[in-house]
């Protein structure tokens, strides 16, 4: 055999992908996030760790990947929340977000 | 004090329901709504979406979100599907699923893209592509919950900016004539991107500033805003009517991502 050449090809990886739009909104983030909580979540105001800057959860900018989604601060970009789901276990991180606050609803029967 | 709610009735989480297809209608060559029966439906607002699951014979399961095309008034509900055509779950919902077939679906999701007659002013509606499924929801209660009020109509004047690529991809398009045409209320903008039928008088570009311009309401107004169809659209739209000086927190966005669709 020749000389072993090897070449070592860079992986696209995530950041890669960002580039092109997946930008998406809080609201998707609905859906998965209803299997954690019971109150729906798209209203709750999220206070940004980093910055302080709170808006409602549906207006965080979501990037969207193969297993989950990572929700950012549009102020300051830093990331908010994370979820990701694997085949055994939902994962959720909060720890970008200060403060969560709702206004529960009682269903009228 | 607050009275403590019984087991009956606090907020449950979403359950997946199984829905049967009572309809089938064709909105262009590429779309079409599907028009469901779910038991147990608790009922939506206007903007809301479901995920849809689909499972393979061989068990292999795939989830995506469609915005609810129906009014909340409506008894069925209504889900307006385009044909992606490398998408994974688009061409079984438009080419495959028949009238009497099953699908998963749980919702209502999304409380944060919704609107109803209850919050008065001004509305503008941006969308593009499949972007006008979740706004002709809201026009359709609009509709609905104004039909023998008037006064409540004037209180919401609604535009509706709507871009397509050319005029067989718009959807709704007697119905949007039609609602246009009965409302003095409502005004409907069509922009058709890359194709124009002859002697067509309506905008032929992308959605852009001077177009927001001229079709928003000033600022000072303080219309609430829904923006909604492919990211790059989207984005562009908001930025540009944040740049005109509408308040960033009365314009919401729903991104679908790059195409436009969710596959």
């Amino acid at each position: 055999m020749d000389g072993d050449q090897t070449r070592v090809e860079r992986e696209r990886t995530d950041d890669d992908r960002a580039g092109e739009a997946t930008r998406l909104d809080g609201n998707v983030a609905a859906g998965m996030l209803s299997e954690i909580f019971v109150q729906d979540f798209t209203t709750a105001r999220v206070t940004c760790a980093n910055c302080g800057a709170a808006r409602p959860l549906g207006a965080l900018l979501v990037y969207a990947h193969g297993m989950g989604m990572v929700m950012r601060c549009t102020t300051c970009d830093s990331v908010v929340m994370r979820m990701a789901r694997t085949p055994t276990r939902l994962w959720f991180d909060p720890t970008g977000a200060r403060l969560l606050t709702l206004a529960p609803v009682t269903a009228v029967v | 004090m607050s009275t403590p709610t019984s087991p009956a009735s606090r907020p449950k989480s979403i359950a997946w329901r199984l829905a049967t297809v009572a309809d089938v209608v064709p909105e262009t060559s590429r779309a079409r709504t599907l028009v469901l029966d779910v038991p147990g439906w608790s009922g939506h607002r206007a903007g809301q979406h479901v995920d849809v699951r689909v499972t393979a014979e061989d068990g292999y399961q795939a989830q995506r979100s469609y915005s609810i095309a129906s009014a909340p008034e409506d008894t069925r509900l209504a889900l307006t599907i385009e044909r992606l055509d490398d998408g994974e779950v688009s061409p079984y919902l438009t080419d495959v699923l028949r009238v009497g077939d099953q699908l998963e679906l749980r919702g209502p999701i999304g409380g944060h893209f919704v609107w109803d007659v209850t919050l008065v002013g001004p509305l503008l509606l941006v969308g593009g592509g499949s972007g006008i499924v979740p706004l002709m929801a809201m026009l359709r209660h609009r509709a609905v919950a104004t039909a023998t009020e008037a006064h409540v109509r004037r209180k919401t004047p609604t535009r509706l900016l709507y871009s397509s690529r050319c005029w067989d991809d718009v959807m709704y398009r007697e119905e949007l004539a039609r609602l246009a045409q009965d409302d003095e209320t409502l005004e409907v903008a069509l922009t058709l991107t890359r194709a124009q039928p002859e002697g067509w008088l309506g905008f032929r570009r992308r959605i852009d500033r001077p177009m927001l311009a001229e079709i928003a309401w000033p600022p000072s107004e303080r219309p609430y805003v829904f923006v909604c169809g492919p990211t790059p659209l989207v984005e562009s739209a908001a930025s540009a009517l944040v740049e005109l000086g509408h308040d960033p927190a009365l314009v919401k966005t729903e991104r679908f991502g790059p195409t436009g669709g969710s596959g």
